[in-house]
């Protein structure tokens, strides 16, 4: 017997009624001297900042999780400590994007640049070609990470089925 | 349904080649257009599915989070309702101390939310979260208002039918779901490319709860129950009881 699933709806703009009632965007304490801010921002496929979006990040090597609402520019922000690697995998955040407009939440990933040789060898990052892969990178930024994600248009992220 | 009624151009006709899931990418909630993603999602290796995620303890509920109707200086106003329901995975198995979160508008149909404008009243003795972690079978319970129908210029004339959103949290990264939950009997669910985005009839109407007076309380509040299932992650290979 399987039972049908329930289907997805849109989290609509009012989302943080629900989502939002404190913050929950620190994997890592920001004391710590690993940490690092993790930025970026939200863009439709005009290049548009969603500006009611919610960023959802999942470490699962360490067991952490946050999510970031959108700002009026689009911009989300979590403080992490790079993850562990899992058995053969480079370090990454899996990435789920909610906004209005998005019928179903998007899945990606977030990977560190400063792990060349274990994102050659990670199997899905090697996978993509060279563009594609650009767009699961993360950037160094003046101390901080920046990793904008867009869904759609030549340069837009790399979303997985889930 | 009345597909392409005047006014309402909206309603796409039920066609089974789209399949049971989400239809994305759906003209008729224009919202889609520029959000949903365009190229072909990418498959991932199958442990990926194994993913264990999040796990939320009784810290991240306050008791009284389940009832909308507190924590304010009166009661709102509005038709009192219970919402309740069983959240299991598609085998059927109950997911016991799973985070569900919930928001909705107002008796009146507006949302607590600086960017609702819609000229209905807001009522300060409602601001339309809450959240509560299932019990041991499964179950959640959420006692609130009923929420009112409101326009959202998706296109002429447009309104949404009544509803709350849920957002659900299984047991592995992959069960995470958020959607929402529609009242039995509502004209509305006709002209609303939301509700209609979701193309299989059947899958549609596991949206809509069931009135349960069984669960009503006499003088008190009416009652609605609604199940919630999620996909099983990639626990698949895990043997089945005999006959399920």
């Amino acid at each position: 017997m399987t039972l049908p699933r329930t289907a997805s709806q849109t989290v609509g703009p009012y989302y943080t009624l629900g989502l939002c009632r404190r913050p929950e965007n620190q994997l890592a304490h920001p004391s710590r001297g690993d940490a690092v801010e993790l930025a970026g921002q939200l863009f439709d496929g005009e290049g548009v900042p969603i500006v009611d979006g919610l960023i959802e990040v999942w470490d699962a090597a360490g067991r952490r999780w946050g999510r970031s609402g959108t700002d009026a520019e689009g911009r989300f922000s979590f403080v992490v400590t790079k993850p562990d690697a899992l058995p053969r995998q480079a370090p990454r955040l899996d990435v789920f994007v909610f906004a209005r407009g998005l019928l179903r939440h998007q899945l990606t990933r977030i990977y560190f640049p400063d792990e060349a040789e274990a994102n050659d060898r990670d199997p899905v990052l090697s996978s993509l070609d060279e563009g594609d892969r650009a767009t699961l990178l993360a950037e160094q930024d003046d101390g901080a990470l920046r990793f904008d994600v867009r869904m759609q248009g030549e340069l837009a992220t790399v979303f997985f089925e889930h | 349904m009345s597909e392409y009624a005047e006014g309402s151009p909206i309603v796409l006709p039920d066609d089974p080649s789209f399949g049971p899931e989400v239809q994305v990418d759906y003209p008729g909630y224009r919202s889609t257009r520029w959000r949903a993603p365009k190229r072909p999602l990418v498959s991932l290796p199958e442990e990926f599915q194994d993913l264990d995620g999040p796990v939320f303890g009784a810290e991240t509920v306050d008791e009284s989070d389940h009832d909308l109707t507190q924590g304010h200086h009166g009661e709102p106003l509005g038709e009192r309702i219970i919402v309740s329901g069983t959240l299991q995975d598609e085998d059927g198995r109950p997911l016991p101390g799973a985070l569900i979160e919930v928001w909705q508008a107002n008796a009146c149909g507006r949302y607590h939310h600086v960017v609702d404008q819609h000229p209905a009243p807001l009522d300060p003795n409602f601001s339309g979260g809450g959240r509560c972690l299932t019990d041991a079978d499964g179950r959640y319970r959420f006692v609130t208002i009923k929420p009112g129908a409101y326009p959202w210029g998706n296109h002429e004339n447009a309104w949404r039918p009544a509803h709350i959103h849920f957002s659900v949290f299984g047991r592995q990264f992959v069960q995470r779901l958020v959607t929402q939950m529609y009242f039995p009997g509502d004209p509305l669910f006709a002209y609303d490319p939301i509700f209609t985005s979701v193309r299989d009839p059947k899958s549609r109407e596991l949206l809509v709860a069931r009135f349960d007076l069984d669960a009503t309380q006499p003088e008190w509040a009416l009652a609605y129950e609604w199940d919630i299932v999620l996909g099983r992650g990639g626990s698949g290979t895990t043997p089945m009881e005999n006959g399920r």
